[in-house]
Protein backbone atom coordinates (compact mmCIF):
# COMPACT_ATOMS: atom_id res chain seq x y z
CA UNK A 1 0.00 0.00 0.00
CA UNK A 2 2.73 2.57 1.08
CA UNK A 3 4.84 1.26 -2.06
CA UNK A 4 1.67 1.75 -4.33
CA UNK A 5 0.82 5.67 -2.79
CA UNK A 6 4.30 6.74 -2.97
CA UNK A 7 4.34 5.07 -6.93
CA UNK A 8 1.50 7.11 -7.76
CA UNK A 9 2.55 10.38 -6.19
CA UNK A 10 5.76 10.26 -8.96
CA UNK A 11 2.72 11.32 -11.08
CA UNK A 12 1.64 14.85 -11.29
CA UNK A 13 -1.85 13.87 -11.91
CA UNK A 14 -2.71 11.68 -9.06
CA UNK A 15 -0.78 14.80 -6.52
CA UNK A 16 -3.19 17.35 -8.36
CA UNK A 17 -5.72 15.00 -7.59
CA UNK A 18 -5.34 14.86 -4.04
CA UNK A 19 -5.19 18.41 -3.75
CA UNK A 20 -8.04 19.33 -5.57
CA UNK A 21 -10.28 16.81 -3.66
CA UNK A 22 -9.86 18.99 -1.02
CA UNK A 23 -11.78 21.79 -2.76
CA UNK A 24 -14.79 19.27 -3.00
CA UNK A 25 -16.01 20.39 0.35
CA UNK A 26 -15.96 24.09 -0.04
CA UNK A 27 -17.62 23.09 -3.87
CA UNK A 28 -20.34 20.61 -1.98
CA UNK A 29 -21.22 23.25 0.52
CA UNK A 30 -22.12 25.98 -2.25
CA UNK A 31 -24.68 23.21 -3.44
CA UNK A 32 -25.80 22.13 -0.34
CA UNK A 33 -26.93 25.44 0.86
CA UNK A 34 -28.35 27.04 -2.25
CA UNK A 35 -29.90 23.92 -3.62
CA UNK A 36 -32.48 23.16 -1.07
CA UNK A 37 -33.16 27.00 -0.33
CA UNK A 38 -33.63 27.64 -4.34
CA UNK A 39 -35.91 24.24 -4.86
CA UNK A 40 -38.39 25.75 -2.12
CA UNK A 41 -38.22 29.41 -3.60
CA UNK A 42 -38.40 28.17 -6.88
CA UNK A 43 -41.93 26.58 -5.95
CA UNK A 44 -42.98 29.74 -4.38
CA UNK A 45 -41.80 32.10 -7.38
CA UNK A 46 -43.97 29.27 -9.71
CA UNK A 47 -47.01 29.88 -7.88
CA UNK A 48 -46.45 33.57 -8.02
CA UNK A 49 -45.97 33.50 -11.28
CA UNK A 50 -49.13 31.64 -12.20
CA UNK A 51 -50.85 33.82 -9.88
CA UNK A 52 -53.57 35.95 -11.49
CA UNK A 53 -53.25 38.73 -9.27
CA UNK A 54 -50.80 41.15 -11.37
CA UNK A 55 -49.13 42.88 -8.95
CA UNK A 56 -47.38 39.36 -7.81
CA UNK A 57 -46.72 37.87 -11.09
CA UNK A 58 -45.46 41.05 -12.86
CA UNK A 59 -42.54 41.28 -10.44
CA UNK A 60 -41.68 37.97 -10.71
CA UNK A 61 -41.74 37.87 -14.41
CA UNK A 62 -39.28 40.87 -14.54
CA UNK A 63 -37.24 38.84 -12.43
CA UNK A 64 -36.95 35.64 -14.21
CA UNK A 65 -36.35 37.95 -17.32
CA UNK A 66 -33.43 39.73 -16.11
CA UNK A 67 -31.68 36.89 -14.45
CA UNK A 68 -32.64 34.45 -17.13
CA UNK A 69 -31.09 37.72 -19.97
CA UNK A 70 -27.84 38.21 -18.21
CA UNK A 71 -24.93 35.95 -17.31
CA UNK A 72 -24.28 34.22 -13.91
CA UNK A 73 -20.43 36.00 -13.65
CA UNK A 74 -22.13 39.73 -14.10
CA UNK A 75 -24.48 38.34 -11.00
CA UNK A 76 -21.86 37.12 -8.90
CA UNK A 77 -19.60 40.04 -9.82
CA UNK A 78 -22.53 42.53 -9.00
CA UNK A 79 -23.14 41.20 -5.52
CA UNK A 80 -19.88 40.28 -4.83
CA UNK A 81 -18.30 44.18 -5.81
CA UNK A 82 -20.79 45.41 -6.53
CA UNK A 83 -23.04 45.35 -2.83
CA UNK A 84 -19.61 45.72 -1.25
CA UNK A 85 -19.25 49.31 -2.91
CA UNK A 86 -22.55 50.78 -1.15
CA UNK A 87 -21.85 52.42 1.71
CA UNK A 88 -25.15 51.74 3.62
CA UNK A 89 -24.83 47.78 3.14
CA UNK A 90 -21.02 47.83 4.21
CA UNK A 91 -22.80 49.33 7.61
CA UNK A 92 -25.72 47.50 8.03
CA UNK A 93 -25.71 43.31 9.44
CA UNK A 94 -25.72 42.08 6.17
CA UNK A 95 -22.28 43.06 5.48
CA UNK A 96 -21.30 40.27 8.20
CA UNK A 97 -22.62 37.74 5.58
CA UNK A 98 -21.66 39.59 2.12
CA UNK A 99 -18.06 39.74 2.87
CA UNK A 100 -17.90 36.22 2.23
CA UNK A 101 -17.20 35.55 -0.36
CA UNK A 102 -19.08 32.12 0.06
CA UNK A 103 -22.42 33.52 1.34
CA UNK A 104 -21.86 35.76 -1.69
CA UNK A 105 -21.63 32.41 -4.06
CA UNK A 106 -25.05 31.19 -2.26
CA UNK A 107 -26.83 34.42 -2.73
CA UNK A 108 -25.92 34.88 -6.69
CA UNK A 109 -26.40 30.99 -7.40
CA UNK A 110 -29.90 30.72 -5.42
CA UNK A 111 -30.94 33.86 -7.07
CA UNK A 112 -30.10 32.50 -10.62
CA UNK A 113 -31.55 28.85 -9.97
CA UNK A 114 -34.64 30.47 -8.42
CA UNK A 115 -35.36 32.38 -11.72
CA UNK A 116 -34.62 29.37 -13.77
CA UNK A 117 -36.32 27.11 -11.25
CA UNK A 118 -39.48 28.67 -11.26
CA UNK A 119 -39.80 29.24 -15.24
CA UNK A 120 -39.54 25.14 -15.31
CA UNK A 121 -41.60 24.75 -12.64
CA UNK A 122 -44.34 27.20 -14.04
CA UNK A 123 -44.02 24.79 -17.21
CA UNK A 124 -45.29 22.03 -14.30
CA UNK A 125 -47.94 23.55 -13.10
CA UNK A 126 -49.76 24.79 -15.85
CA UNK A 127 -49.23 21.16 -17.18
CA UNK A 128 -51.76 19.86 -14.39
CA UNK A 129 -55.05 19.31 -16.80
CA UNK A 130 -58.36 21.30 -15.37
CA UNK A 131 -59.73 18.46 -14.85
CA UNK A 132 -57.65 16.94 -11.79
CA UNK A 133 -57.78 20.57 -10.11
CA UNK A 134 -61.93 20.13 -10.74
CA UNK A 135 -61.83 16.74 -9.26
CA UNK A 136 -59.97 17.77 -6.13
CA UNK A 137 -62.34 20.89 -5.65
CA UNK A 138 -65.03 18.64 -5.88
CA UNK A 139 -63.96 16.50 -3.42
CA UNK A 140 -63.57 19.28 -0.91
CA UNK A 141 -59.80 19.89 -1.03
CA UNK A 142 -58.97 23.32 0.38
CA UNK A 143 -56.30 25.24 -1.77
CA UNK A 144 -53.23 24.20 0.22
CA UNK A 145 -54.37 20.34 0.61
CA UNK A 146 -55.36 20.86 -3.31
CA UNK A 147 -51.82 22.33 -3.96
CA UNK A 148 -49.72 19.84 -1.40
CA UNK A 149 -52.00 16.59 -2.81
CA UNK A 150 -52.85 17.27 -6.70
CA UNK A 151 -50.88 19.75 -7.40
CA UNK A 152 -47.48 19.60 -6.99
CA UNK A 153 -47.13 15.75 -7.07
CA UNK A 154 -48.14 15.60 -10.83
CA UNK A 155 -46.22 19.14 -11.52
CA UNK A 156 -42.76 17.76 -9.95
CA UNK A 157 -42.71 14.26 -11.73
CA UNK A 158 -43.58 16.13 -14.62
CA UNK A 159 -40.73 18.43 -14.82
CA UNK A 160 -38.19 16.21 -12.84
CA UNK A 161 -35.88 15.82 -16.00
CA UNK A 162 -35.52 19.31 -17.09
CA UNK A 163 -35.13 20.28 -13.07
CA UNK A 164 -32.38 17.42 -13.14
CA UNK A 165 -30.71 19.13 -15.87
CA UNK A 166 -31.08 22.72 -14.18
CA UNK A 167 -29.30 20.61 -10.78
CA UNK A 168 -26.38 20.01 -13.35
CA UNK A 169 -25.84 23.48 -14.60
CA UNK A 170 -26.10 24.07 -10.94
CA UNK A 171 -23.47 22.12 -10.24
CA UNK A 172 -21.13 23.50 -13.40
CA UNK A 173 -22.06 26.86 -12.03
CA UNK A 174 -20.62 26.80 -8.96
CA UNK A 175 -17.04 27.25 -10.45
CA UNK A 176 -17.62 30.62 -10.66
CA UNK A 177 -17.75 31.22 -7.41
CA UNK A 178 -13.97 30.28 -7.49
CA UNK A 179 -13.64 34.09 -9.52
CA UNK A 180 -14.54 35.84 -6.36
CA UNK A 181 -11.30 34.18 -4.48
CA UNK A 182 -13.38 31.32 -2.83
CA UNK A 183 -11.60 28.02 -2.89
CA UNK A 184 -13.63 25.59 -4.35
CA UNK A 185 -12.12 23.13 -6.79
CA UNK A 186 -11.93 25.30 -10.29
CA UNK A 187 -9.82 27.99 -7.64
CA UNK A 188 -7.39 25.44 -6.44
CA UNK A 189 -6.76 23.53 -9.67
CA UNK A 190 -6.12 27.40 -10.65
CA UNK A 191 -3.53 28.04 -8.04
CA UNK A 192 -2.04 24.36 -8.86
CA UNK A 193 -1.77 25.55 -12.40
CA UNK A 194 0.36 28.89 -11.47
CA UNK A 195 2.28 26.99 -9.09
CA UNK A 196 3.48 23.57 -11.28
CA UNK A 197 3.43 25.90 -14.66
CA UNK A 198 1.35 22.20 -16.29
CA UNK A 199 -2.38 23.34 -16.73
CA UNK A 200 -3.58 19.93 -18.63
CA UNK A 201 -2.71 17.70 -15.49
CA UNK A 202 -4.31 20.66 -12.86
CA UNK A 203 -7.24 21.26 -14.90
CA UNK A 204 -8.19 17.41 -15.63
CA UNK A 205 -8.15 16.54 -12.11
CA UNK A 206 -10.46 19.18 -11.19
CA UNK A 207 -12.88 18.13 -14.53
CA UNK A 208 -12.48 14.12 -13.35
CA UNK A 209 -14.15 15.12 -10.06
CA UNK A 210 -17.08 17.72 -11.26
CA UNK A 211 -17.74 14.62 -13.98
CA UNK A 212 -18.04 12.42 -11.30
CA UNK A 213 -20.24 14.79 -9.52
CA UNK A 214 -22.06 14.83 -12.20
CA UNK A 215 -22.73 11.65 -13.01
CA UNK A 216 -23.71 11.20 -9.15
CA UNK A 217 -26.19 14.06 -9.84
CA UNK A 218 -27.67 12.46 -12.69
CA UNK A 219 -28.23 9.09 -10.67
CA UNK A 220 -30.30 10.80 -8.07
CA UNK A 221 -32.49 12.28 -10.48
CA UNK A 222 -32.80 8.99 -12.15
CA UNK A 223 -33.61 7.48 -9.02
CA UNK A 224 -36.14 10.34 -8.37
CA UNK A 225 -37.77 9.55 -11.33
CA UNK A 226 -38.15 5.62 -11.08
CA UNK A 227 -39.38 6.44 -7.99
CA UNK A 228 -42.16 9.06 -8.29
CA UNK A 229 -43.51 7.17 -11.36
CA UNK A 230 -44.50 3.75 -10.53
CA UNK A 231 -46.84 3.79 -13.12
CA UNK A 232 -43.93 3.88 -15.55
CA UNK A 233 -41.94 0.99 -14.23
CA UNK A 234 -41.89 -1.98 -16.01
CA UNK A 235 -43.70 -4.72 -14.02
CA UNK A 236 -41.22 -7.09 -12.67
CA UNK A 237 -42.16 -10.46 -12.87
CA UNK B 1 -23.84 55.17 -6.12
CA UNK B 2 -24.36 55.31 -9.55
CA UNK B 3 -22.38 57.43 -11.76
CA UNK B 4 -23.72 58.35 -15.09
CA UNK B 5 -21.09 61.17 -15.47
CA UNK B 6 -18.39 58.21 -16.08
CA UNK B 7 -20.70 56.13 -19.25
CA UNK B 8 -20.52 59.21 -21.48
CA UNK B 9 -18.22 59.09 -25.01
CA UNK B 10 -14.99 60.40 -25.34
CA UNK B 11 -12.15 60.72 -22.86
CA UNK B 12 -14.23 61.25 -19.67
CA UNK B 13 -15.93 58.07 -19.95
CA UNK B 14 -16.28 54.71 -20.79
CA UNK B 15 -19.00 54.55 -23.68
CA UNK B 16 -16.81 54.39 -25.66
CA UNK B 17 -14.73 51.70 -24.62
CA UNK B 18 -18.06 49.78 -23.48
CA UNK B 19 -19.53 50.12 -27.35
CA UNK B 20 -16.57 48.52 -28.50
CA UNK B 21 -16.33 45.79 -25.75
CA UNK B 22 -19.93 44.82 -26.80
CA UNK B 23 -19.12 44.55 -30.33
CA UNK B 24 -16.14 42.45 -28.96
CA UNK B 25 -18.60 40.22 -27.36
CA UNK B 26 -21.09 40.06 -30.53
CA UNK B 27 -18.21 39.10 -33.01
CA UNK B 28 -16.97 36.09 -30.08
CA UNK B 29 -20.43 34.92 -30.05
CA UNK B 30 -21.15 35.05 -33.41
CA UNK B 31 -17.80 33.39 -34.18
CA UNK B 32 -17.99 30.95 -31.65
CA UNK B 33 -21.96 29.99 -32.57
CA UNK B 34 -21.05 29.45 -36.07
CA UNK B 35 -17.69 27.53 -35.38
CA UNK B 36 -19.72 25.37 -32.59
CA UNK B 37 -22.57 24.92 -35.30
CA UNK B 38 -20.13 23.19 -38.14
CA UNK B 39 -18.33 20.81 -35.30
CA UNK B 40 -21.76 20.47 -34.10
CA UNK B 41 -22.77 19.11 -37.80
CA UNK B 42 -19.61 17.07 -37.48
CA UNK B 43 -20.67 15.40 -34.22
CA UNK B 44 -23.73 14.50 -35.25
CA UNK B 45 -22.79 12.53 -38.16
CA UNK B 46 -20.45 10.79 -36.32
CA UNK B 47 -23.33 9.87 -33.84
CA UNK B 48 -25.47 8.82 -36.36
CA UNK B 49 -23.23 6.96 -39.24
CA UNK B 50 -23.07 3.06 -38.09
CA UNK B 51 -19.24 3.32 -37.22
CA UNK B 52 -18.61 2.19 -33.37
CA UNK B 53 -15.60 4.06 -32.82
CA UNK B 54 -16.89 7.92 -34.32
CA UNK B 55 -19.83 7.29 -32.47
CA UNK B 56 -18.01 6.19 -28.82
CA UNK B 57 -15.97 9.59 -30.03
CA UNK B 58 -18.59 11.58 -30.08
CA UNK B 59 -20.56 10.50 -27.10
CA UNK B 60 -17.07 11.36 -25.10
CA UNK B 61 -17.02 14.44 -25.91
CA UNK B 62 -20.43 15.45 -25.71
CA UNK B 63 -20.23 13.89 -21.98
CA UNK B 64 -17.50 15.35 -21.12
CA UNK B 65 -17.81 18.43 -22.17
CA UNK B 66 -21.21 18.91 -21.06
CA UNK B 67 -20.41 17.94 -17.61
CA UNK B 68 -17.63 19.53 -16.87
CA UNK B 69 -17.71 23.44 -15.80
CA UNK B 70 -17.20 25.80 -18.99
CA UNK B 71 -14.72 28.26 -16.76
CA UNK B 72 -12.55 25.16 -16.78
CA UNK B 73 -12.89 24.20 -20.61
CA UNK B 74 -11.89 27.68 -20.92
CA UNK B 75 -8.96 27.52 -18.34
CA UNK B 76 -7.70 23.93 -20.16
CA UNK B 77 -8.10 25.32 -23.89
CA UNK B 78 -6.46 28.83 -22.98
CA UNK B 79 -3.45 27.56 -20.66
CA UNK B 80 -2.96 23.90 -22.32
CA UNK B 81 -4.17 24.87 -26.11
CA UNK B 82 -0.70 26.63 -26.93
CA UNK B 83 1.11 23.74 -26.10
CA UNK B 84 -1.18 21.36 -28.18
CA UNK B 85 -0.79 24.34 -31.13
CA UNK B 86 3.17 23.90 -31.16
CA UNK B 87 2.84 19.83 -30.84
CA UNK B 88 1.08 20.00 -33.80
CA UNK B 89 3.41 22.39 -35.19
CA UNK B 90 5.98 20.33 -34.49
CA UNK B 91 4.68 17.62 -36.37
CA UNK B 92 5.04 19.71 -39.38
CA UNK B 93 8.67 20.59 -38.75
CA UNK B 94 8.20 24.17 -37.30
CA UNK B 95 9.37 24.51 -34.15
CA UNK B 96 9.30 27.80 -32.90
CA UNK B 97 7.13 29.72 -30.30
CA UNK B 98 3.16 30.23 -31.39
CA UNK B 99 0.84 32.07 -28.95
CA UNK B 100 -3.05 32.61 -30.01
CA UNK B 101 -4.38 35.54 -29.64
CA UNK B 102 -7.36 35.87 -27.07
CA UNK B 103 -9.73 35.80 -29.37
CA UNK B 104 -8.61 32.99 -31.28
CA UNK B 105 -8.77 30.39 -28.22
CA UNK B 106 -11.95 32.11 -26.77
CA UNK B 107 -13.66 31.50 -29.98
CA UNK B 108 -12.55 27.83 -29.99
CA UNK B 109 -13.22 27.36 -26.04
CA UNK B 110 -16.91 29.18 -26.31
CA UNK B 111 -17.09 26.80 -29.55
CA UNK B 112 -16.44 23.72 -28.10
CA UNK B 113 -18.90 24.36 -25.66
CA UNK B 114 -21.38 25.46 -27.83
CA UNK B 115 -21.22 22.77 -30.06
CA UNK B 116 -22.39 19.97 -27.53
CA UNK B 117 -25.55 21.75 -26.95
CA UNK B 118 -26.31 22.43 -30.60
CA UNK B 119 -25.21 19.09 -31.91
CA UNK B 120 -27.95 17.50 -29.12
CA UNK B 121 -30.22 20.08 -30.74
CA UNK B 122 -29.53 19.32 -34.64
CA UNK B 123 -29.76 15.59 -33.92
CA UNK B 124 -33.12 15.59 -32.26
CA UNK B 125 -33.93 17.71 -35.20
CA UNK B 126 -32.81 15.32 -37.65
CA UNK B 127 -34.43 12.48 -36.20
CA UNK B 128 -38.33 14.53 -35.79
CA UNK B 129 -38.18 14.40 -39.69
CA UNK B 130 -40.44 11.97 -40.78
CA UNK B 131 -38.90 8.73 -42.78
CA UNK B 132 -41.51 8.67 -45.09
CA UNK B 133 -40.80 11.89 -46.70
CA UNK B 134 -36.74 10.71 -47.49
CA UNK B 135 -38.60 7.46 -49.58
CA UNK B 136 -41.17 9.71 -50.74
CA UNK B 137 -38.53 12.02 -52.67
CA UNK B 138 -36.83 8.45 -53.43
CA UNK B 139 -39.69 7.57 -55.34
CA UNK B 140 -40.02 10.85 -57.08
CA UNK B 141 -36.05 10.15 -58.17
CA UNK B 142 -34.18 13.07 -56.07
CA UNK B 143 -30.75 11.82 -55.36
CA UNK B 144 -29.04 12.20 -52.35
CA UNK B 145 -27.88 15.66 -52.71
CA UNK B 146 -31.29 17.08 -53.63
CA UNK B 147 -33.36 15.36 -50.94
CA UNK B 148 -30.66 16.80 -48.57
CA UNK B 149 -31.02 20.31 -49.63
CA UNK B 150 -34.78 20.41 -50.32
CA UNK B 151 -36.62 17.64 -48.53
CA UNK B 152 -34.35 16.96 -44.94
CA UNK B 153 -32.91 20.61 -44.68
CA UNK B 154 -35.74 22.88 -44.56
CA UNK B 155 -37.43 20.59 -42.09
CA UNK B 156 -34.47 20.58 -40.31
CA UNK B 157 -33.47 23.83 -39.47
CA UNK B 158 -37.35 24.66 -38.55
CA UNK B 159 -37.25 21.46 -36.07
CA UNK B 160 -33.71 23.25 -34.58
CA UNK B 161 -34.63 26.34 -34.99
CA UNK B 162 -36.16 27.46 -31.27
CA UNK B 163 -33.54 24.98 -29.89
CA UNK B 164 -30.84 26.89 -31.87
CA UNK B 165 -31.80 29.89 -30.47
CA UNK B 166 -31.65 28.83 -26.68
CA UNK B 167 -27.85 27.82 -27.35
CA UNK B 168 -27.56 31.48 -28.70
CA UNK B 169 -28.59 32.58 -25.71
CA UNK B 170 -26.53 30.23 -23.74
CA UNK B 171 -23.52 31.26 -26.15
CA UNK B 172 -24.02 34.59 -25.59
CA UNK B 173 -23.44 34.27 -21.57
CA UNK B 174 -20.59 32.52 -21.90
CA UNK B 175 -18.63 34.90 -24.18
CA UNK B 176 -18.87 36.47 -20.33
CA UNK B 177 -16.39 33.97 -19.41
CA UNK B 178 -13.58 34.21 -21.36
CA UNK B 179 -13.02 37.83 -19.95
CA UNK B 180 -9.95 35.06 -17.61
CA UNK B 181 -8.53 35.05 -20.97
CA UNK B 182 -7.75 38.58 -20.74
CA UNK B 183 -9.96 39.19 -24.17
CA UNK B 184 -11.46 42.93 -23.76
CA UNK B 185 -15.45 42.18 -23.89
CA UNK B 186 -18.59 43.31 -22.48
CA UNK B 187 -16.97 42.16 -18.88
CA UNK B 188 -13.32 42.47 -19.22
CA UNK B 189 -14.19 46.02 -19.99
CA UNK B 190 -16.70 46.50 -16.96
CA UNK B 191 -13.96 44.92 -14.46
CA UNK B 192 -11.21 47.45 -15.81
CA UNK B 193 -13.36 50.21 -15.90
CA UNK B 194 -14.91 49.72 -11.94
CA UNK B 195 -11.09 49.11 -11.20
CA UNK B 196 -10.27 52.73 -12.75
CA UNK B 197 -12.78 54.64 -11.59
CA UNK B 198 -13.80 52.69 -8.35
CA UNK B 199 -17.42 52.24 -8.81
CA UNK B 200 -17.88 48.95 -9.59
CA UNK B 201 -21.83 48.76 -9.02
CA UNK B 202 -22.24 51.85 -12.29
CA UNK B 203 -19.95 49.03 -14.41
CA UNK B 204 -21.99 46.12 -13.58
CA UNK B 205 -25.23 47.40 -13.83
CA UNK B 206 -24.28 49.15 -17.31
CA UNK B 207 -22.84 45.16 -18.32
CA UNK B 208 -26.21 43.65 -17.38
CA UNK B 209 -28.06 46.14 -19.47
CA UNK B 210 -26.17 45.52 -21.90
CA UNK B 211 -26.15 41.59 -21.88
CA UNK B 212 -30.24 42.12 -21.22
CA UNK B 213 -30.35 44.35 -24.31
CA UNK B 214 -28.50 41.94 -26.31
CA UNK B 215 -29.86 38.45 -24.97
CA UNK B 216 -33.65 40.25 -25.93
CA UNK B 217 -33.04 41.50 -29.64
CA UNK B 218 -31.15 38.42 -30.43
CA UNK B 219 -33.94 36.57 -29.11
CA UNK B 220 -36.93 38.68 -31.31
CA UNK B 221 -34.43 38.09 -34.06
CA UNK B 222 -34.50 34.18 -33.77
CA UNK B 223 -38.40 34.53 -33.41
CA UNK B 224 -38.78 36.21 -36.75
CA UNK B 225 -36.51 33.54 -38.32
CA UNK B 226 -39.05 30.79 -37.04
CA UNK B 227 -41.73 32.32 -38.15
CA UNK B 228 -40.04 32.88 -41.66
CA UNK B 229 -39.09 28.72 -41.25
CA UNK B 230 -42.81 27.37 -40.82
CA UNK B 231 -44.29 29.96 -43.17
CA UNK B 232 -46.09 26.40 -44.53
CA UNK B 233 -47.65 25.21 -41.11
CA UNK B 234 -49.16 28.57 -39.78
Amino acid sequence: MQSLLSYLNEYLLFRNFVEVIVGLDNTLLLLVVSLPIGFVLSLLFALGRVSKNKFISKPIATYIFVIRGTPLLVQIYLIYFGLGSIEFIRESFLWYLLREPFWCGVLALTINTVAYGSEIFRGGIQSVTKGQIESGLSLGFNKINLLRKIIFPIALRKVLPSYGNELILMVKATSLVSLTTYMEMTGIARKIMAKTFAPVEAFIAAGLLYLFLNFLMVQFVKYLEWKYNPHLRLEQN
Amino acid sequence: MFKFDKLVFGDLGWGDELLFATLMTITVSILSMGLGLCLAIITVWAKLITNRITRLIANFYTTVVRGVPELLVIYLIFFGGNSVVMGVAKLFGYNGYIELNALTIGTIAIAFISATYSSEVIRAAYLAVNKGQVEAAKALGLNKIQIFLRVMGPQIIRYALPGIGNVWQITLKDTSLISVTGLVEIMRQTRIASNVEHSPLTFLITAAFLYLFLTTFSGKFFKVLELNYSKGYS
